[in-house]
């Protein structure tokens, strides 16, 4: 499961990360990809905090 | 960092690696106030070069301060800041010291409220500030702002574990957004330009024709060189480095080298978080040259949607967070009856009034130049006093070693720095970006010089 949740956290990154660069190249809507940034977004918010352990301080 | 060994040299067992201060560096500095200062770096004029090479120089020059200044006397004496000045200066002038340092953080808190509450103001669509406002100007954005700020406010009280928690999880997905930002702001430069990128040399003229035009600043700014640059990006976090208010931080690496960790704060969130949050801005004067507002939420959601909104919400709030705790935390150890929640609410609620006053937001890169030269000599009296203090003949931890409430050298420095500052800057003309490098030097021999003339044997 925690194994599962990170991939889906990293992939959402990759998503932060690549669709503004496939966007500046010119293939993408700009609507399109403030969609896939949403979700992307979404994704990480729910992923994130099922493996990412609360530190003490 | 679960123990704080706040009166005592942290141990070998409790030393953290590079990664650690790494990842605290990164997120510390990537926070809501990235996103007004690289918008009022576009509306005080600069050029492509002022703002890429100054940045670079500037933020090169911070790395190296914490590096070869702080994490030095960091690893060496292993002690927090509090502690070290305690035994140099005396117990009351380090309430002096906590006083202005709370005072500080407070302001700095308010104007990562004011962020947040710009996101707020694309939902309910009432006036908000505009570059040049001194006051509140809606009953809109009074309700915004107080509404945030209490919340951030109770939150910082009773919740300040859950936030950080939430900080954590945000920190890496927010330094992407600030990237997307930029790309964003550059690809609709390259669409209303009509400018084809085939080169580095097609994309830097088009930086210096359209993306930082230097020239005049807009009506009420200071006109920004390459040396304002670097010297903001060097001294906007001086109160940490060569104010050495990060000794607290740094006493935990294993190695003075650990300092080069500040590196990741410096160039995430002081280059590229500002370059790109300048772009959101230069985009929006070029639509509309008439529309100078500094407004992080609304440049943030015609770029990036609700995910820029967030972006700019979480920015503020997760680092207004353990600023107003910080800030509390100064406070109560000038009322230490006063419960820590009773504190840090009351000092959320101060944020929450000062974030209402836009001046502190609009004047950001002002404030900050002020915030850095305000601590700055107590940095250069602990600098001083490590070093220099057996080599030229006066006692190190002379406030402890003469069992005084006030060392008064010190405090004389700290006053008499100040006033030569301020002198510097109303009758000579420096401006205050630049005024803490001479500062220093004056700071450092008034402290010698005052030690040697008022010390005792003891």
């Amino acid at each position: 499961m925690k194994t599962l949740t990170q991939i889906i956290s990293w992939i959402a990154l990759a998503a932060t990360i690549f669709v503004p660069m496939i966007y500046l190249g010119g293939r993408m809507e700009l609507q399109t990809m403030i969609t896939c940034l949403n979700a992307a977004a979404i994704v990480w918010f729910i992923a994130t905090p099922i493996w990412m352990k609360r530190s003490d301080t | 960092m679960a123990e704080e060994f706040e009166r005592q040299p942290v141990p070998e067992r409790a030393l953290l690696g590079f990664k650690s201060f790494v990842g605290m560096y990164a997120g510390e500095h990537t926070a809501g106030t990235e996103l007004m200062i690289g918008p009022l770096f576009v509306a005080a004029g600069v050029s492509a070069f002022d703002v890429v090479v100054g940045l670079l120089v500037g933020n090169l020059l911070a790395v190296l301060s914490w590096m070869f200044m702080t994490a030095p006397i960091a690893t060496r004496a292993r002690l927090t800041l509090y502690y070290q000045l305690e035994k140099i200066c005396g117990r009351q002038l380090v309430t002096l010291y906590n006083l202005a340092n709370g005072v500080m953080f407070c302001f700095l808190a308010g104007a990562m409220v004011t962020v947040s509450a710009t996101a707020v103001g694309v939902w309910f669509k009432f006036p908000m500030p505009g570059l040049n406002d001194l006051w509140p100007n809606s009953v809109g954005w009074v309700v915004a702002v107080l509404a945030v700020g209490v919340m951030i406010a109770v939150v910082a009280a009773y919740g300040y574990k859950m936030v950080a928690h939430i900080a954590n999880i945000a920190a890496p997905w927010m330094t992407p957004v600030f990237l997307a930002f930029g790309l964003v702001a550059l690809k609709q430069f390259l669409d209303a330009t009509g400018t084809q990128i085939h080169s580095a040399s097609d994309l830097w003229r088009l930086a210096d024709t359209h993306l930082w035009k230097g020239g005049a600043p807009l009506p009420g700014q200071v006109k920004f060189t390459f040396w304002h640059v670097t010297f903001f990006a060097w001294f906007c976090n001086m109160a940490m480095h060569i104010g050495m208010s990060d000794l607290t931080v740094l006493r935990y690496a294993r190695h003075s080298w650990h300092g080069l960790a500040s590196g990741a704060g410096m160039y995430l969130g002081h280059y590229l978080a500002w370059l790109c949050a300048s772009l959101l801005y230069a985009l929006q004067l070029h639509h509309n040259p008439a529309n100078t507002d500094v407004l992080p939420g609304p440049m943030a959601f015609r770029a990036c949607g609700f995910a820029g909104l967030v972006c700019v919400i979480i920015a503020g709030w997760t680092t207004a967070n353990p600023t107003i705790y910080r800030a509390g935390m100064a406070f109560q150890a000038i009322l230490p009856k006063c419960s820590r929640y009773t504190v840090t609410l009351v000092t959320g609620l101060i944020a929450a009034v000062a974030a209402l006053f836009p001046a502190i937001t609009m004047k950001l890169l002002n404030f900050v130049a002020l915030y850095g030269l305000l601590l700055m000599p107590m940095g250069a009296v602990v600098f001083v006093d490590f070093w220099l203090g057996r080599k030229l003949g006066f006692q190190q931890y002379y406030a402890e070693k003469a069992g005084i409430g006030i060392n008064w050298a010190a405090g004389l420095t700290w006053f008499l720095t100040l006033a030569a500052c301020w002198a510097l800057v109303q009758f000579a003309g420096v401006q205050i970006f630049f005024v803490s490098l001479p500062g220093w030097f004056v700071a450092a021999i008034l402290y010698v010089t005052l030690s040697k003339l008022t010390q005792k044997k003891v």
